[in-house]
Formats: structure tokens, C-alpha cells, sequence
């Protein structure tokens, strides 16, 4: 249980550390936006005190006050979940366009990571129990390819050639808008034309890396005197695969786990890009190059907040997976 | 003189001609030498021998196909794709290799401290390196390339750098913990050595090979993440990139629909062809590194 307690508060320091960190980027740094568009507005010729008045009623600040009380009522806001109000989408509450972009991206990743991982694992044992054969130089070598292949720079040759091209799946979006959603075939399918070229660039690049870690644990195990035991009782080769070599091979992938979610979190950003899938990676190029920075600073929270999350996730799979985990800490 | 001359073949054949050797007898290895040596060419000599200028507009050539004048053919402004392509690999190779370096020499500052000094000076290293490998590495860069704005290609380095280090610090860490419990380590300090000394001439010429496989590994990271900035457009357009040309052929793709293919699969395919010829160098720096792992 101690352990636990622990992982919390680290977490809670780093996504406290990720708040401030914006605060101190958008507010005070040279260049900041804040400064920018007080600028801005006084070139388009309000007064200084009309330009201040005007951004801090667009970025909830009081500027009458010093810089800590600010960070304080800073802090207060998103402890409230409130994180201000867009600036392209004028009116728009930040937090509305977040629960209007997040499901996508969590779809997008899940699908991703589940699918890479499993089969990452299959083809990875496989491998491992043909070692050395031709199809383990295949399947490693095709391994070290892909997961050299910048996840972006694939999905601009799918887009290029399946929707360009051979306008086999659909260039942009996430869904047709003429057909209305709910829990109908056609929408599901359509959901699903939509999200499979940013799949399958996802997939692709990551999948490489799981083969080759789960190559290289399961050859190990199938070196160590327990799995020669389980051989000498006359286990069957099926039981000894999954209950003896799996298992154990897969405990060490599971600790990289949530680190991967992190760098899927960010090769999102360019994914979603690629194929303006309304995702948070969208919103938040989008944000940064339209200048909206209350909904850069809730894309870059909800997204630490994410990874933060996933890590804790792995961290307790990992304590559950493995009993030694538990008792050390 | 003799005798210099014998130090200085010996070192040669230790630094150059026997790594070389284990290089070339993997067909791997020697791919990825070839490709990196390729690539390095391109972007010291290329520049100086290029006959066009990538910046000159020219309309009345846009959009030519391959030809002799222009073997990759023409972009949307008439400039030569050829030429583009060289002029930019400068930039992606100089700003990724400053980031390596800049990530590599902070990783293992950070790493070998916190390995060995051990303590609150380990604790407090450790925390903040967790924190740092939590923060969203590429939303962050995108977040502080938009505020900087800059074009200086070593403060870019330093932006990319920013969140990099800390895998390959925690990795290095670790390194030093278990070189720390080792005997020529324990015997040098029972004979009252300095730290310094300590560091200097045993943890680190033993963890030297691992660093500069990882430091392999910080490059293909920093070409990812800065040509992923250039594409997304969030670096300013004043350079040369690859990066801009992925992000031109993207744009144009979306407005026009009909993509002359070199323009965006030439900037992707040196992109690929680079980053598969790292990894297949650093997997044959491995073997020359570690003798076990070599074949026959």
C-alpha cells in the first residue's frame, strides 16, 4: 500500500510541476503571449490600460495584482476545472472542446497500443521460439526497419497512395458529418474507415519494438533451470509456452508500457495532423499556430494529465503482474 | 619519430581500421555506413556543389517532371527538389547532431553524478528525472518552439534537448550504480583516489561504448522531433528543412489534390533511409563493442 501512497504524490508533484511550468512559459517568459497581444491591441489603437483590460477578461488574469497572487488564483482556476474560455472559438469553454476531443484521441491510442502490444507479443515468441531460422532474420529485420520509420513520415506515404492516389480510405476527419451518430453499422463503420490509415501508421512504427523486446525476454526465460524443470516433469509444450514463458517474458515489456503511451501521446500530436483527425494533438497545433493559448495551455494539461495517468495505470499492472514488485516496495 | 609513428598505427588500427573491419563483415553494418557517410557528404560537400538556388521563385518551371536540368524535377515555385533536398539536409543533420550532443553530455553529467554521489543528491536527481520523463516531450517542444520562435539553429538544439535527456540519464544511472560496486572501482577508492579521478578514468571509459550507442539513439530522436516541428510548421520557415518540404507537399496535397510525387516521398525517403541507416550503424557499434555478440 506504501507504494502506492508514493506513486501519488509523485505524480501529483510532476502534474503541479506541468501547471506551472505553462503558467511561467505563457505569462512570463520574453516573447510571452500575454505581452503579444497587449501589444496587439494597442498597435490596433487602444490605450494600455484598455489593451490590459481587454486580455485579462480574454485570460481571466488581474493584473492590478503581483505575480504570485495571480499564479494562486492561476492554481484555484483549474483546481476548479475551469480553463478559461477559447479564443478562435470564441465563447467556447476550453473544457468543452477537451471533452470534445479527448474520446477521439483515446480511441485512436487504445486501439493503437492494444493491437501493437498483442501483437508485438505473438510475433515476437514466435520469433524467439524460431530463433535463428528464416523466419526470426524476417521478422527482425523487419522489426529494426519499422520502428526506425518516424511514425509521421509513414503516414504521409498511406495518406499519399490510400487516399490520394487510390482513394481507398478517406483523406481527413474522423467521421462522415451526414450520417448521424449513435449505435448504427454505418456510423460504426465509418468510424472505423476513418481511423484506420492513423492506425495503422501507429501501428506499424510501435509494433517493431514490442517484437523485438518480447524476442529478447522470451529467449532469456526459455534459458532459465525452471522452464528445463517444467520440460523434465512432461509439462505440454502449450502450458509451458503460455503459463511459464509468457508470462514471465512479458513482466519487463509491462514497465515500458507507460512509457510508450507517453511517446504515442506525442507522436499523436503529428498523426492527428497528418490526417486532421480532431483529436487534442489537433487542437493543439491548431492552438499554438492560431495564437489561442487558453486552449494550448488545457491541450498540453489534459495530455500530461493523461500520461500521468497511464503511468500509474502500468505502475499498479505491474505491482499486480508481479508479486516481487509488491513485497519490495 | 619511429616510435610515434608505431603509437600512432597502432591507435589507427584500434580506433579505425579493426571497428571498420566488424563493421563491413555484417551486410547490415556496412548498409548503415554507407547511407550515414552518404548523408554526412550531402550535407558538407552537397551544399557547395549544387547548381541551383533553392530559394529563387521561378513559376514558368513549376510542377516539371524529372528531366536531366532537374533529376527530381520542379515543386510548385519551380524550385529544383534535388537542390532543396541537399540545401536542407545541412540543417536537419547539423541541429540533430548539436541536440545529441547537448542530450548525451547532459545525460551523462546528470546520470554519473547521481550514480555515484548516491544520497539526497541521488534521490533529488532521480525525482527530478521522473518528472521530466513524465512531461509530454513533444507537446512541450511544441509549446516553447511557438513562444521562442527562434531560426538560431543551436538554441533549437537546445529546445529539442530540453526533455531527451532524461531516458538516457536514468539509463546511465544505473550504469554508474553497478560500476560503483565493482572491485577496480572499490579499490581505487580504498587507495584514496579522488572522485574526480574515480570518474574520470574508471566509471566513465567503461560506460564510454554504451554512451555512444545512446548518443546514436538521441540523434535518430532529435531528426524526428525537429523535422516533426518543420512539417507541423511551428519552427519558422526561414530554413532549409526537410521538415518545410513535408509540411509544403502536405499543404499543397490538401488544396490542389494532385501531388507531384518527389516533392513529398523525397524528403520521406531520405528521412526513412537515414534513420534505418543509424540504427543499422549503432546495432554493428554494438558488436564492435561487445565482442560476444559478434557472429563467427
Amino acid at each position: 500500500m506504501r507504494w502506492i501512497v508514493k506513486r501519488i504524490i509523485t505524480l501529483l508533484t510532476t502534474f503541479y510541476i506541468a501547471i506551472t511550468l505553462t503558467f511561467f512559459l505563457i505569462r512570463l517568459m520574453p516573447g510571452n503571449p500575454i505581452d503579444v497581444m497587449i501589444n496587439q491591441y494597442m498597435q490596433q489603437g487602444m490605450s494600455m490600460e484598455q489593451a490590459r483590460i481587454m486580455v485579462s477578461s480574454l485570460y481571466q488574469i488581474d493584473f492590478s495584482k503581483p505575480v504570485w497572487e495571480q499564479y494562486i488564483e492561476y492554481l484555484q482556476l483549474i483546481i476548479r476545472g475551469n480553463l478559461g474560455v477559447s479564443y478562435i472559438y470564441t465563447g467556447v469553454p476550453v473544457a468543452r472542446i477537451i471533452s470534445y476531443a479527448l474520446p477521439w484521441t483515446v480511441f485512436l491510442l487504445s486501439i493503437s497500443i492494444t493491437l501493437s502490444f498483442v501483437l508485438g507479443i505473438i510475433l515476437g515468441m514466435f520469433a524467439a521460439y524460431r530463433r535463428n531460422t528464416k523466419a526470426d532474420h524476417t521478422i527482425t529485420l523487419f522489426s529494426t526497419i519499422t520502428n526506425a520509420i518516424p511514425n509521421y513520415v509513414l503516414a504521409l506515404i498511406f495518406l499519399f497512395f490510400f487516399a490520394c492516389v487510390w482513394k481507398i480510405f478517406p483523406m481527413r476527419g474522423t467521421r462522415d458529418p451526414r450520417i448521424p451518430p449513435g449505435f448504427t453499422l454505418e456510423f460504426i463503420s465509418n468510424v472505423f474507415h476513418h481511423a484506420t490509415l492513423p492506425i495503422l501508421s501507429f501501428l506499424i512504427t510501435t509494433v517493431g519494438s514490442w517484437i523485438l523486446q518480447m524476442r529478447g525476454a522470451t529467449i532469456s526465460v526459455l534459458g532459465e533451470d525452471y522452464i528445463k524443470v517444467a520440460e523434465a516433469r512432461g509439462l505440454k509444450g502449450k502450458r509451458i509456452m503460455f503459463s511459464y514463458v509468457g508470462r514471465n517474458a512479458i513482466i519487463p515489456l509491462f514497465t515500458r508500457l507507460a512509457i510508450a503511451i507517453g511517446y504515442m501521446f506525442s507522436g499523436s500530436v503529428l498523426i492527428e495532423n497528418i490526417f486532421t483527425y480532431t483529436g487534442i494533438g489537433y487542437y493543439l497545433t491548431y492552438s499554438v499556430t492560431a495564437r489561442d493559448y487558453p486552449l494550448m495551455q488545457g491541450c498540453f494539461l489534459i495530455t500530461t494529465l493523461a500520461i500521468i495517468l497511464s503511468n500509474f495505470i502500468a505502475d499498479l499492472l505491474y505491482g499486480f503482474l508481479d508479486p516481487r514488485v509488491r513485497i519490495e516496495r | 619519430m619511429v616510435q610515434v609513428k608505431e603509437i600512432l598505427t597502432k591507435a589507427l588500427k584500434k580506433l579505425v581500421y579493426d571497428p571498420l573491419k566488424i563493421i563491413l563483415k555484417s551486410r547490415r553494418g556496412t548498409f548503415g555506413l554507407i547511407i550515414v557517410l552518404f548523408f554526412t557528404l550531402m550535407a558538407t560537400v552537397g551544399p557547395l556543389i549544387v547548381r541551383y538556388d533553392p530559394s529563387t521563385v521561378n513559376l514558368s518551371e513549376a510542377l516539371q517532371p524529372p528531366s536531366l536540368k532537374h533529376p527530381l524535377g520542379t515543386d510548385w515555385f519551380g524550385r529544383d527538389i534535388l537542390a532543396m533536398l541537399i540545401i536542407g539536409s545541412q540543417d536537419v543533420l547539423f541541429v540533430s547532431f548539436v541536440t545529441a550532443l547537448i542530450t548525451t553530455s547532459v545525460a551523462t553529467f546528470i546520470g554519473i553524478l547521481s550514480g555515484y554521489m548516491g544520497g539526497k543528491v541521488d534521490s533529488a536527481l532521480v525525482a527530478v528525472t521522473d518528472i521530466v520523463l513524465t512531461i509530454p516531450g513533444f507537446p512541450l517542444l511544441i509549446v516553447i518552439a511557438s513562444v521562442l520562435r527562434t531560426s538560431n539553429p543551436i538554441l533549437l538544439a537546445a529546445i529539442l534537448s530540453i526533455t531527451a535527456w532524461a531516458p538516457l540519464s536514468r539509463a546511465i544511472r544505473s550504469q554508474t550504480l553497478s560500476l560503483r560496486e565493482r572491485e577496480f572501482v572499490e579499490m581505487a577508492k580504498c587507495l584514496g583516489m579522488p572522485s574526480i579521478h574515480i570518474i574520470f578514468s574508471e566509471i566513465l571509459p567503461n560506460i564510454m561504448p554504451y554512451i555512444i550507442i545512446n548518443g546514436i539513439f538521441a540523434f535518430t530522436g532529435a531528426i524526428y522531433a525537429q523535422v516533426g516541428l518543420f512539417m507541423l510548421g511551428l519552427a519558422p520557415y526561414k530554413s532549409q528543412n526537410w521538415g518545410v518540404m513535408l509540411n509544403l507537399a502536405v499543404n499543397y496535397a490538401g488544396a490542389v489534390f494532385s501531388i507531384r510525387q518527389a516533392s513529398l516521398l523525397a524528403p520521406a525517403i531520405c528521412i526513412i533511409l537515414l534513420q534505418v541507416g543509424l540504427v543499422f550503424l549503432s546495432g554493428s557499434l554494438e558488436e564492435v563493442f561487445n565482442p560476444r555478440l559478434r557472429s563467427g
